[in-house]
Formats: structure tokens, C-alpha cells, sequence
């Protein structure tokens, strides 16, 4: 079966729109909000070309994360790899859901990994001690629908296979 | 391999790795240093003229005060040779520009235009004006990653300025809060006294203001006193650090005065 590949840098550079929004200085009131858009881009690749996208994919988006962050390197790595396992399995039907449906899996997915960071924080002694971490998940969830869309879009204007 | 972090093997990888991420914080931090850019350019003549005034005034009573420190600074190492002290003063410095980025909102990180091209080095101090800002936490080749003071994985060893009693200041997380930790609840401590390092540790220099009390709280119940404290550094605000190689061993025991 031949295999035709095309837009490879088209995913990287939604990765890097990806962090650079991460990191994209934002009021004090709306940090706490900021969307995981490395965690979401990524399940929205994994979702749309499970053979093209996967956990390694995943690895390499969490280890530049770290870098970005200054956090503990491999602390993304493992979780997006966790996203990216997770996101494989379950895409056949996260995708058949309606866009409310999927936003709830989001939420879940991106909970998930919040969580494992969490853990890692806690074990390396520095938690956040507030429940605003958990910000991150809802408004990811609120903000899936759209991206999901202008993701599609990208992917068709750029053919990305 | 979190693990393996821990005894820093993997210092060179990040440090590589960040070259991808360098363009990303660059262009990150392009439109803020254009619009300071261009302010700078558009501002009158009126403007620049009273500036310049009032830093001629400044920079005249800094110098005056620089001549009795000088004097001061002289004496100072003269009682110290004769106490055969290996005290010396004078660091080197460089000043490093704040990037515009964001990182974890419940961590103090900021990341800083300097990198090992300039010679920085994890665990370096950093200052402005007022007093220690924080330490160097990752260094890159164009940009290392710092730790304010107000960090809450972050400690530093403080000295009390009016009795010298010596105690560890730690980051809460929020922003412009310390605390003291395990000081006794008999300690004699006034709203407003000034903290200052103590040089122990022999990461950051002595002498160097770090915050002020603003609050004490007395639980009963508790061997300690609970004390906040505000850093006397404007973390929030600074656009300028000053990078210190500190050039300074820690302060001898014997001439500081324990109490």
C-alpha cells in the first residue's frame, strides 16, 4: 500500500503555534485560563491521522514544552505521551461524537494529564495549593469546538495526510 | 528520567533543545521591545530634557554618596585584613533584559535575555536597584530561566539588619510575599525591619537587602512566630536585571555577630 505523506510541517508548525501561545504573556486575571494548546492540537492530530501523529509525535512536543517551561525535562514528554496513547485508542470514537460530547472527552483527557503533573509536582515538592489549577481543563473543553474547526480547516487547505 | 534530572545530567540536552524554542521567545517578545522602541523615539524634547536634568541631580547625590562609601569601603577592608578575613568586595555585573513570556502561573520563573554566552551559570543572584530579585535557575546559550525569591521552591538565607539574628526566607507563590521560617515567637521584630542576606550558603552576597516586614503573627499554640515579608526588589516591574558574579566567600562566623 503505498503510503503518500504530504504537509509534515504543517503539524509541526501548529506545535509551535502551539507553544508559542503557551507562553504568549496575558493579564494576571487570565493566566490562570490559558488553555493547554500543545496537549490539544496534539489529540486534534492524533484524532484526525492516528498513523501520521502518535506518541512519539507526543514525546517530542512534551520535551520541547519542558524546555519552554523550565520544567522538569520529561515531565510533558510523559504525559503527552500518555495523552497520545490514550487519544489512539479512543479516537474511533471520540470522533463519531457531537462537538458537545467531544469537548467532555477533552475535558477529561486534558484533566488527566493535569493531573499526572500535578503528581510529579507533588513528589518534586512544589504543588500550586489552589483549585484554579484545574482552570486549564474547563476552558480547554470550552475552547475545543473551535479549534477542532480551524484545525480541520488547516488540515484541508493544506491537504496534510 | 525525571529522576535522572535531578543530578543535572541532562543540562546539555536542555540546553540544546532550547535553541528551538530561542526563536519562539524571541518572537515573542519582538512586538514588546518594538513598542518600547518606538515610545522611546517618539517622546519629546521637553521630556528628555527633564530626564536628563533629573538624572544629573541623581546621578550627582549617588556620586557624593559613592565618595563616603568609598571611604567606608576602604576602612572596612582594612579592619577586615586585620581580622584575616577573605572578605572581598567589588562584583562583577551585567545587566540582562527581562523576555516578555509567560510561564506556569503558580511558579516565579522568568526567563532573561543573557545566556552561557555571557558566561552565566546556574545559581547565579540576581538584582536591581532595590535589592535580590532572585537566582538563575537554567542557563541556554541566548537565555537562561530564573527563580524569583517569591518562587515557593525558593529559599534564601537572611539575616535580620538590626540584631543580625540569621533566619531562611522562603517563597509563598504569591506575588510580593515571603516568609520567614522557624523564627522563635520570644524574637523582638518590628513591622518594617529590613532583611537583608546573610551570605550563608555562599550563593548570594552579603549585605544585600531582600525584603521588609509586614506582618507578624503570634499563633499560640505554635513555637513560632509567623512572619510575611515583602521583598524590597520590584519583581513584578523591573524590565532590567543585574546579573552578580559573586566574588565574595560567605561571611566569616566568627566576625559577624551571632547572637
Amino acid at each position: 500500500m503505498p503510503t503518500h505523506h504530504q504537509g509534515g510541517f504543517v503539524i509541526f508548525a501548529s506545535f509551535l503555534i502551539a507553544i508559542l501561545l503557551t507562553i504568549l504573556p496575558l493579564p494576571t486575571w487570565a493566566q490562570t485560563f490559558r488553555p493547554e494548546w500543545v496537549t490539544l492540537v496534539l489529540i486534534y492530530w492524533c484524532m484526525a491521522l492516528p498513523t501520521r501523529v502518535n506518541i512519539g509525535w507526543g514525546w517530542i512536543a512534551g520535551l520541547l514544552l519542558d524546555v519552554t517551561l523550565g520544567d522538569l525535562l520529561g515531565l510533558h514528554a510523559l504525559t503527552m505521551t500518555l495523552v497520545a496513547f490514550l487519544t489512539i485508542k479512543l479516537y474511533q470514537r471520540i470522533r463519531v461524537y457531537p462537538p458537545g460530547q467531544q469537548a467532555l472527552a477533552i475535558l477529561i483527557l486534558v484533566a488527566m494529564s493535569q493531573l499526572l503533573v500535578l503528581w510529579i509536582h507533588g513528589i518534586t515538592g512544589t504543588t500550586p495549593g489552589s483549585w484554579t489549577y484545574w482552570l486549564p481543563s474547563i476552558s480547554s473543553a470550552i475552547i475545543w469546538p473551535w479549534l477542532f474547526v480551524v484545525m480541520r480547516g488547516a488540515r484541508r487547505h493544506f491537504r496534510v495526510t | 528520567m525525571t529522576m535522572d534530572h535531578r543530578y543535572h545530567h541532562l543540562d546539555a540536552v536542555r540546553s540544546t533543545l532550547s535553541l528551538v524554542i530561542e526563536p519562539i521567545r524571541q518572537v515573542i517578545n519582538l512586538p514588546f521591545s518594538l513598542a518600547s522602541d518606538v515610545s522611546e523615539n517618539l517622546s519629546s524634547r521637553s521630556t528628555l530634557l527633564d530626564k536628563n536634568e533629573e538624572l544629573r541631580v541623581k546621578n550627582l547625590l549617588l556620586k557624593a554618596q559613592l565618595q563616603k562609601y568609598a571611604a567606608l569601603q576602604s576602612e572596612n577592608m582594612r579592619l577586615r585584613e586585620l581580622l584575616d578575613s577573605s572578605f572581598k568586595v567589588g562584583e562583577k555585573v551585567l545587566i540582562a533584559e527581562l523576555l516578555r513570556v509567560d510561564l506556569d502561573p503558580f511558579t516565579r520563573r522568568i526567563v532573561i535575555n543573557k545566556g552561557s554566552n555571557d558566561d552565566l551559570f546556574s545559581g547565579q543572584p540576581l538584582l536591581d536597584s532595590e535589592g535580590i530579585i532572585g537566582q538563575i535557575l537554567q542557563v541556554s546559550p541566548f537565555s537562561s530561566t530564573a527563580m524569583l525569591i517569591t518562587d515557593p521552591s525558593h529559599a534564601i538565607p537572611i539575616q535580620l539588619n538590626s540584631t543580625g539574628q540569621r533566619a531562611i526566607a522562603t517563597g509563598t507563590g504569591r506575588p510580593g510575599e515571603l516568609e520567614l521560617l522557624h523564627i522563635p515567637s520570644n524574637t523582638k521584630l518590628a513591622v518594617g525591619e529590613l532583611l537583608v542576606t546573610s551570605g550563608l550558603g555562599g550563593r548570594f552576597p552579603a549585605g544585600y537587602p531582600v525584603a521588609r516586614v509586614i506582618r507578624t503573627l503570634k499563633h499560640p499554640g505554635k513555637p513560632y512566630l509567623e512572619v510575611i515579608a515583602q521583598p524590597t526588589a520590584h519583581l513584578q516591574r523591573s524590565r532590567e536585571v543585574l546579573v552578580v558574579w559573586p566574588t565574595t566567600g560567605p561571611a566569616p562566623e566568627s566576625t559577624t555577630g551571632a547572637k
